[in-house]
């Protein structure tokens, strides 16, 4: 692997991190939550044609959509001159695995040095990557990270579903904003206030509950897929929004089943391939904090009773079971099918897959699990999306439309 | 007043289609008419005719279509999603249908009505219905229905890639310049477009019952209808074709009009419509010229760049004549021996460019001074073997080769030459005077020239004037830069959101050259491609293109006043420096006689069975293609050029057939596909040693490929891994008592490389198979997860596999056989590419290291590009042969796949060995190799070679293959005449 320029321990008080818009919901948690620690980090928000054509520039054409759009927005924002390339840094997530996800941060990295050789990228992993990095991930960060997720997963499930029935345009808005900010507050103060999830969590649900809604029947459209795509506005055109514009509920799946499915294939691998570990132990015990923090919330949603509770992360990986196996572990694997199912046994029957264009993994486990899942829930009623600098929108909208009419037949 | 009447509008992405029904729900009213982008004036000028007809009278109203979305939205009437429509019609009309099969201007769906009601559409990368039809009706230089007639004079069918318009096309253009009969090729575009509709489509489920079959082309088209009647089996009762088929969707529209309640005349749906403002959503650019006077300095600044001209009646002395029988093109230039123009010509082929040409020579002979002698001649382009054998031209040159000659000529010191033809993007970079890279468009993106024509012609204009158009647009259309079926659907959008003709014609030039920029030449900046930059081709004749070019770069640069004359002017030039004294070139009286006939026949020189096109001329000279090698051409002799892709594909079957058990426990199926290419000798010894009788599935074929199409459930998965459906319906058929194929997510470890795993594809695809198999059963099918590196593991999973076959005990055992013929296989094929380097060594050619996957040996996959290589003089070996004498040198990326880390270890080796060279073989569609291949080249370059990419899909056509190899020769043998080969050990 060649030299990059590093992260070192002085940019912590001189850089900020530019972070990629993907959830900007849990993102803005975690940012809060590098603050806590010094780093100053920005949420990028630049999402015009030139972050586009700029991916173009940089990224091979082949390369899938979402590396094209993450690199294509952070080249706009340097070059956008709001930014000093001697005082700013990049953050890139990176998961490794048989995906060519894994090599989106040498792909920015050969972009950056080319225009901004002195730009560090720096790595967010959970898999001990690059560990000459001074951005470093405590225990204790890492458990605070895990509650933004929790948390971020929450909002985004209340606000999805409060605001497609909302009576007052913006009421769900400002719901989500002002936690936003007191969790954001809460995270970076740094103390520990934000550990009485239970009271936290019952207080947004009613929040969110006592929002007024109008009681009218809507189709709900679950949206699953490559993870990027299925998040990111920008890259799947607004998708949420084009829906309730339609007139109908968004169902998205939490980000922490993408977590927990992350820490499940690291020892179901070892289980299969007999090779056991430490490592492969160690992800063991995180999956099950991280399965029993999911439950604590699940519990509490049903407590609460206004909002559908997130899919028991179990009882996604039994349902997988019916379709595929548990070692298709490349891109978000046997996730899609599991959600896919989980959807439309709860009642959620109009799904859209979601993926960047000739992505590699969801041939499998997206268009690939279709048919079988069509087979066991008749009523689910699937459509595959590809996203990709020139699928046009009217062609996307189109093929959603044809779902819906499906839907509303 | 009653809701009496309802008004159903369909505004598709070609057509209008309006409808009226009364209260009975019968059609009252219909009408059908092409928009020509035009699309609130022809909706308007359709509800005029109606208003008269209909004074007063209400109407409930709807509008569906791919292009009526946004009107719709614009003009606040109700929206009804088409399938619904079509479905809704259907109901009404024919309602014991069992499916519709509907194809529009750019879209095609199926609806099956039985057995589970689904609607389907075709995805993003799926052109080829009426507008693809269209454009191959231009390609032919003829309408749609002069296309319709010819195809129903059909002899034969030749296969035509029909996943998308552009891989088709790419199929065409040779099939036309080898001199196909027209009729043929019509009635092959009909079945590429029922191919492409019933694979694409129907994933699975079979097409069966009463069939309907909707819209424009399905019912004007009846060379078409035909075709889809046939490839279906249905009989005349079963297959309808509806008398209002081309407006039955609009039927839909209106009759789910009727259902809701509001109501309002002509004039006040007009008036909406009239008033509608397209959303701004649109993303423009910056004009082209900004005044005329910009104008004015563009076109004096590029007047420059001409030739002398003289007279062909009155010149005497020697003359050279160049010819370029491109792709849609033909092009000649005549020059005297001081590079002054006597005669030239450039005009579209119409798929006939032999008598084209011949007749062009004809007309120079008879018009020329008889003081003028033709001392040479020679001609390049995808015509070169045919014309140059019809008309006896004296040489054949390599279209870079001509096109670097005619740009030096204008500016030797010439660093980029671009040139954009018909189909063809070409990019060379120059560097010492030598080519030192070559950048040709992929099939995906090729047709790029043409593309502007065409679009032109749906829009009802002629080239030239739609160009003209863009030049002085306030706000060009961005169109993004993929594929031309991608910026049809960009138009789409442009026009839905109230872009002006001149907008979409601006936006055009600049996705051609964004394109080309982006994609072909992958530039990150106007420095990368030098100083001086020549532009040619015919397509930069047009001023807007090449201004776009311009403003993209942000440079001037060089365009010929004779842009589009350069291949031939290169040739002239060339058989003026090589000239004998005395051409060969075919004489005035042959010229007067001059007759070809032409005959298909079947080669039969070995197992290819390639399909040869004869034509003779008379006088014992004759033009063979479709041959894949010498054989067919009648060279007679056996290539004896080694090839170790021959010999590993039949080394890996070689053992399979042998050593079968005398009494097996079973018979257990292996996919020749994938990954099995190359652990088959693992497998089939593993079994063996149990006692198991292997039985592989048979060669691919086409018709492998077709045996499990309907098994696919994506269409733009690479062709490697949609054939392995039908190896396993080969199976199927075979009778094993089951299939085995395992998912690995990891491969074998084989060192230096940051991680070993298989591409997703490669590692599970069993998975996708036996979920879209319905004959597959846990029990005839097994596909097991293990990892290779871990004998422990291999045991125990095989153990847990055959559980029920009660062989135990002998696993561990047939594990260490297995690998045992596994590490043989991999040496013999080492020691035998050492052998073939040794032998060409000796006999002094040179070696290409055709680096590819395993499965690439698969000759369904590689088409043959092998043997093409070695009808070149050249020798080949594999990437996994050497991989092991390199070493992984410094990447930028992520080192992590088994097969692609050998690409960087052979790349590297190569760069060690004066005479190799390699080529990169990518499947259509593999992501990863968009990774990989700037890796591979930036080694190769980096090591002073150069680097070539073979894209293959489908397509099975070798003619832009063979032009690149071509043209890597002449490069390699420039760069060794400069001295410009060197070799660096990094």
């Amino acid at each position: 692997m060649s030299e990059y320029v590093k992260f070192t321990e002085d940019m912590i008080k001189t850089h900020t991190i530019l972070v990629p818009d993907m959830l900007p919901v849990h993102f803005k948690l975690l940012i809060a939550i590098f603050g806590s620690k010094g780093y100053k980090m920005e949420l990028l928000t630049n999402d015009s044609r030139a972050v586009v054509d700029e991916g173009l520039k940089n990224v091979h054409n082949d390369a899938c959509y979402p590396a094209l759009l993450v690199i294509g927005q952070f080249m706009d924002a340097l070059k956008s001159g709001k930014y000093d390339p001697d005082r700013t840094a990049l953050l890139i997530t990176q998961t490794g695995g048989g995906c060519r996800a894994s090599n989106y941060i040498h792909l920015l990295r050969k972009a950056v040095a080319k225009n901004f050789p002195q730009v560090p990228v720096v790595s967010l992993n959970f898999s001990g990557l690059e560990k000459d990095s001074a951005f470093r991930i405590t225990a204790p960060m890492f458990l605070k990270m895990l509650y933004a997720v929790l948390y971020g997963d929450l909002l985004m499930t209340c606000y999805n579903k409060c605001r497609s029935y909302e009576v007052n345009a913006g009421d769900s808005r400002a719901v989500l904003d002002k936690w936003q900010k007191t969790l954001g507050d809460m995270f970076r103060e740094g103390g520990t206030k934000f550990m009485k999830t239970k009271k936290l969590y019952r207080a947004i649900l009613d929040d969110f509950a006592a929002v007024k809604q109008t009681g009218e029947k809507k189709i709900r459209v679950g949206i699953v897929g490559e993870i990027y795509v299925k998040y990111s506005p920008m890259a799947n055109n607004h998708l949420e929004d084009f829906l309730i514009s339609e007139g109908c509920e968004p169902v998205v799946p939490s980000l922490l089943e993408f977590v927990m499915y992350c820490a499940a294939g690291t020892f179901n691998d070892a289980k299969k391939y007999d090779s056991r570990n430490l490592n492969s132990t160690a992800f063991k015990l995180g999956y099950k904090l991280i399965y029993s923090k999911q439950k604590e919330l699940i519990k509490i949603m049903k407590e609460q009773g206004a909002f559908e509770p997130l899919h028991d992360f179990e009882y996604l990986r039994h349902l997988a079971d019916e379709y595929i196996d548990q070692g298709v572990v490349m891109g978000e694997g046997w996730l899609i099918p599991a959600e896919m199912a989980a959807l439309a046994q709860s009642g959620v029957e109009n799904i859209i897959c979601t993926q960047p264009f000739g992505c590699l993994p969801n041939h499998i486990v997206a268009k690939g699990m279709s048919r079988v899942i069509k087979e066991k829930n008749p009523n689910a009623n699937i459509v595959a999306i590809d996203y990709d600098p020139g699928a046009t929108r009217v062609n996307q909208e189109n093929r959603i439309k044809l779902m819906l009419a499906n839907a509303r037949r | 007043m009653a809701n009496t009447f309802s008004l159903g509008i369909d505004v598709g992405s070609t057509t209008v289609k309006t409808v009226i029904t009364d209260k009975e729900n019968k059609i009252v009213y219909s009408k059908y008419q092409r928009h020509f982008s035009r699309v609130k004036e022809t909706v308007n000028d359709q509800l005029k005719i109606i208003s008269g007809s209909y004074p007063g009278a209400h109407f409930s109203v709807c509008i569906t279509g791919s292009a009526g979305l946004g009107l719709a939205n614009a003009a606040d009437i109700p929206f009804v999603q088409e399938v619904h429509c079509a479905f809704l019609a259907v109901k009404e009309k024919v309602p014991d249908a069992d499916a519709v099969i509907e194809l529009g201007g750019e879209d095609a769906k199926i609806i099956f009505l039985t057995g589970g009601v689904e609607q389907r559409m075709n995805g993003t990368c799926a052109g080829g219905t009426g507008a693809f039809i269209d454009q191959m009706a231009t390609l032919l230089g003829i309408t749609a229905d002069q296309l319709d007639e010819l195809s129903l004079k059909a002899e034969k069918i030749y296969p035509i890639a029909s996943r998308c318009g552009v891989f088709a096309k790419s199929d065409i253009q040779p099939l036309l310049n080898q001199g196909a009969r027209r009729e043929d090729i019509s009635a092959s575009i009909f079945q590429a477009v029922v191919d492409q509709t019933v694979s694409g489509l129907a994933q699975g489920r079979s097409i069966e019952g009463k069939v309907l079959f909707l819209g424009g082309p399905l019912h004007f088209l009846n060379g078409l209808k035909r075709a889809f009647v046939r490839t279906l089996g249905l009989d005349e009762e079963h297959a309808v074709f509806p008398e209002d088929g081309p407006v039955f969707v609009a039927y839909g529209c209106a009759l789910y009009g009727a259902q809701s309640g509001e109501t309002l005349t002509i004039d006040e749906i007009a008036e909406k419509i009239e008033n509608s403002r397209a959303s701004d959503s649109i993303v423009t650019g910056e004009p082209l010229f900004t005044s005329q006077e910009e104008y004015n300095e563009f076109i004096a600044r590029h007047k420059k760049y001409d030739l002398g001209y003289a007279d062909i009646r009155t010149y005497e002395g020697d003359a050279y004549l160049g010819i370029d029988a491109g792709s849609t093109t033909t092009k000649l230039v005549l020059i005297t021996g001081d590079g002054r123009i006597l005669y030239h010509h450039y005009s579209s082929n119409l798929g006939q460019p032999l008598d084209k040409i011949a007749a062009q020579v004809k007309i120079i002979r008879e018009s020329m001074n008889p003081k003028i002698t033709i001392k040479g001649s020679a001609v390049t382009g995808y015509g070169e073997d045919l014309i140059k054998a019809g008309l006896a031209v004296d040489f054949g040159i390599v279209e870079t080769v001509a096109h670097f000659k005619a740009a030096a000529y204008f500016c030797p010191d010439v660093d980029f030459i671009i040139d954009i033809g018909g189909q063809d993007i070409k990019c060379f970079r120059i560097k010492n005077h030598t080519i030192d890279s070559i950048m040709l468009n992929e099939a995906c993106s090729s047709g790029c020239g043409s593309f502007i024509q065409t679009f032109a012609m749906a829009l009802g204009y002629d080239i030239a004037e739609f160009s003209k158009l863009g030049l002085f647009a306030k706000h060009p259309v961005d169109l993004g830069s993929r594929c031309t079926v991608f910026m049809n659907s960009s138009v789409k959008q442009a026009q839905k959101d109230g872009a002006t003709v001149e907008d979409i014609s601006a936006g055009l030039s600049s996705s051609i050259i964004k394109n080309a920029v982006y994609k072909v030449i992958r530039a990150n900046s106007p420095d990368e491609l030098g100083k001086n930059i020549v532009v040619q081709g015919g397509t930069f004749l047009n001023d807007a293109v090449l201004r776009s070019f311009e403003k993209e770069l942000g440079r001037n640069v060089i365009r010929p006043a004779v842009s589009g004359l350069m291949g031939a002017l290169g040739c002239a030039l060339y058989a003026k420096e090589n000239t004998t004294g005395e051409s060969t070139l075919i004489s005035g009286e042959e010229l007067a006689n001059f007759t070809y006939t032409s005959k298909s026949a079947k080669c039969g020189g070995c197992t290819a069975n390639c399909q040869l096109n004869i034509i003779s001329f008379g006088k014992g000279r004759s033009f063979v293609s479709g041959n894949r090698c010498e054989r067919g051409a009648g060279k007679g002799k056996k290539n004896s050029i080694p090839n170790l892709y021959e010999y590993k594909y039949s080394s890996i079957l070689a053992g399979t057939g042998i050593n079968q058990p005398a009494r097996p426990v079973g018979k257990v199926g292996l996919p020749l596909c994938l990954s099995f290419y190359e652990q088959l000798p693992f497998w089939d010894t593993f079994f063996k040693e149990i006692g198991f009788e292997t039985v592989i599935s048979e060669e691919s074929s086409r018709d492998m490929y077709y045996l499990g199409q309907h098994t696919i459930p994506s269409d733009t998965v690479c062709y490697p891994a949609k054939l392995a459906h039908g190896h396993v319906e080969d199976l199927l058929n075979k009778g094993v008592d089951f299939i085995f194929y395992p998912c690995m997510s990891y491969n074998l470890d084989e060192g230096e490389s940051d991680n070993h795993f298989n591409c997703p594809v490669v590692a599970y695809y069993p998975e996708l198979l036996k979920a879209n198999n319905l004959r597959l059963n846990d029990k005839n099918f097994r596909h097991p997860y293990m990892d290779m590196n871990n004998r422990k593991n291999i045991i125990r999973v095989m153990k847990e596999t055959l559980k029920d076959c009660n062989i135990g005990g002998k696993i561990k055992n047939a594990v260490d056989k297995a690998f045992e013929a596994y590490h043989k296989y991999q040496a013999d094929i080492a020691a035998k590419a050492q052998e073939i380097i040794s032998q060409a060594r000796a006999e002094g050619r040179k070696i290409i290291v055709l680096a590819g996957r395993p499965y690439h040996i698969d000759r369904e996959i590689n088409h043959g590009i092998h043997k093409l290589v070695t009808s070149l003089g050249m020798a080949v070996i594999t990437e996994d042969s050497v991989a092991h004498l390199g070493h992984v040198p410094e990447l930028g990326v992520l080192n992590q796949w088994t097969y692609h880390s050998r690409l960087y270890r052979a790349a590297q080796y190569v760069t060690t060995q004066p005479d190799m060279q390699l080529i990169q073989l990518v499947s259509f569609g593999c992501g990863i190799d968009a990774v990989t291949g700037d890796e591979v080249r930036s080694i190769l370059e980096g090591g002073g070679k150069l680097y070539t990419q073979l894209k293959i899909d489908e397509i099975n056509n070798l003619g832009a293959a063979r032009i690149r190899l071509r043209s890597l020769v002449a490069a390699i043998d420039n760069k060794q005449k400069s001295g410009g080969e060197k070799c660096q050990n990094t």
